[in-house]
């Protein structure tokens, strides 16, 4: 059972067609990258999926859990990291925990050893107690990717998490989370415009004016397009797509 | 959805409000200060000059300050629910919301906990004035302390629905101070907060029927009579269907089909 199916999803915002039949798969312990240049439909995508905005067509499952049918049950299934920082900024770490672990229905006994055990986990032992709003930006996202981990779903959802971050923070929290991905087994699906957080064994696909241009195992695609990295290797895809959509046009 | 879920959901709502409402001192503060400058000083000017005579519930002839209570308990539940919706449209700029809202719970519940999460922090602070009113003589019967109490409920519910589907239609921060203009003065100043409304129907019979049309005058008015141990049926009424016709036009408003992004946010990625 895949984590995340989502198909043939569609979604305007009034004349602006912003997803155009998107369809991906993400697998249990996988982690898979949302590639797209800024535009591209990456946050309109998870807000659908995370239920925020409802699909004009198409389905999504979490789980197997219908999003449309079952919400609560797919909702269940997930954790989201937001692109932008969702943290209460006038409580504390703990705090910020808590009201997580409370509005996903955790028993106080279980949040908290759920919280101590998410403490150590993301080492944030020493600034828990503290206020959010004095943190880091990088000890911020380690914070919000405890929370959305704490109820230990099936299938991690993050938006552009590294965004604002500087190199030495994002290259430690992109590692966390991929390991976070082996050892837990959880499905991740990162949406990003920063090629370097892709790594040649990640699965990859690439969004582009609100389709999916290309999809697949990141070192196949190296491989088939003869690109030597991710970068490259977008632009070069980007660039057929755009060549082949002008030619369309002009036929029709 | 489960009862525990919903309880604990309920919890840490009102829990995280209660926690925001005392890290911000100054926010305390100005919603208490405001109701008594208007108690120590406005009621204490217009004491001479707007005499009262008896209407229920009042049994004897009363003091403007007195009369004046139940519409200064109205102010603060007013501004308190207008000040949540504040809140919500900046935690939804901010992005908090979506942590709300992405909640495994149906969205009308997680809207009403946030609800009920502002009217228990609202009810707090008229208890508060309440009490430093009693030292300014003014002094409803004990029992009135008791049964005023669901109905400061019952009108928080209904300003805090307003604000809630207020929020769910201003798309902008910035677009707020307009809600003071165009909602807070007009509901509060056409209403028998400050005036019986037959004061207004000797002034303008116009304005007397906007008083009455006005569901914050019936609000004001279920706080009037429970705070004297007299109950108002058409008040809690009024108060009861405006509630339930605020909440579901905001669950409305806050239908994903809708996007509940603000304008900025719209396609950004």
């Amino acid at each position: 059972m895949s984590a995340l199916q989502v198909d043939q999803v569609r979604f305007s915002y009034k004349q602006l067609e912003a997803l155009k039949g998107v369809s991906l798969t993400v697998e249990p312990g996988r982690f898979v990258a949302l590639l797209g240049a800024n535009g591209a439909g990456k946050t309109t995508l998870f807000s659908i999926i995370t239920g925020l905005y409802r699909a004009h067509s198409g389905n999504i499952s979490v789980m197997g859990h219908s999003l449309e049918k079952q919400s609560l049950k797919a909702l269940t299934a997930m954790g989201v990291v937001f692109q932008k920082s969702t943290l209460d900024m006038d409580l504390t770490v703990k705090q910020n925990l808590r009201y997580a672990a409370d509005l996903q229905g955790m028993a106080r006994k279980d949040s908290k050893q759920q919280l101590n055990a998410a403490i150590e986990l993301h080492s944030m032992q020493d600034y828990m107690n503290r206020k959010v709003g004095s943190l880091s930006g990088g000890q911020r996202r380690r914070v919000e990717l405890a929370r959305a981990l704490l109820h230990r779903p099936a299938l991690l959802l993050l938006d552009e998490p590294t965004v604002g971050l500087d190199l030495n923070s994002r290259q430690d929290f992109v590692s966390h989370v991929k390991s976070l991905c082996q050892t837990q087994q959880t499905g991740v699906l990162w949406a990003t415009h920063l090629m370097d957080e892709v790594d040649q064994q990640d699965d990859i696909f690439l969004l582009a004016k609100g389709n999916i241009i290309a999809s697949g195992n990141t070192q196949a695609l190296l491989n088939q397009h003869q690109q030597s990295d991710v970068a490259s290797l977008f632009n070069h895809l980007n660039a057929n797509h755009s060549n082949t959509a002008d030619n369309q046009r002009q036929v029709s | 959805m489960t009862i525990a879920h919903a309880l604990r959901c309920l919890r840490g709502v009102a829990v995280r409000e209660a926690l925001r409402f005392v890290g911000q001192r100054g926010r305390f503060f100005s919603a208490l200060v405001r109701p008594l400058v208007w108690l120590f000083i406005f009621a204490a000017g217009f004491r001479s000059v707007l005499g009262i005579s008896i209407i229920p519930p009042y049994e004897t002839y009363i003091l403007y300050e007195e009369y004046i209570t139940p519409g200064l308990l109205g102010m603060i539940l007013l501004f308190s629910g207008m000040q949540s919706s504040l809140s919500m449209v900046y935690d939804r700029e901010m992005g908090s919301m979506s942590v709300l809202l992405t909640t495994p719970l149906p969205r009308w519940y997680l809207l009403l906990c946030k609800l009920l999460a502002g009217v228990f922090v609202a009810v707090l602070q008229t208890y508060v004035f309440l009490a430093i009113a009693w030292f300014w003589d003014i002094r409803p019967p004990l029992h009135g302390y008791l049964m005023v109490l669901p109905a400061l409920f019952c009108a928080g519910l209904m300003v805090g629905a307003l604000g809630l589907l207020l929020s769910s239609l201003i798309k902008q921060l910035e677009n707020f101070a307009g809600v003071m203009n165009f909602v807070i003065f007009p509901m509060f100043f056409a209403s028998s907060a400050l005036y019986p409304l037959w004061k207004m129907q000797e002034s303008s019979l116009p304005l007397y029927w906007l008083c009455v049309l006005n569901p914050f005058t019936h609000a004001v008015e279920l706080v009037r009579f429970a705070l004297y141990g007299k109950f108002n049926w058409l008040a809690l009424l009024v108060v009861a269907i405006c509630t339930v016709v605020f909440l579901a036009a905001a669950v409305v408003g806050y239908d994903p089909s809708r996007g509940f992004l603000s304008g900025k946010d719209r396609g950004r990625s």
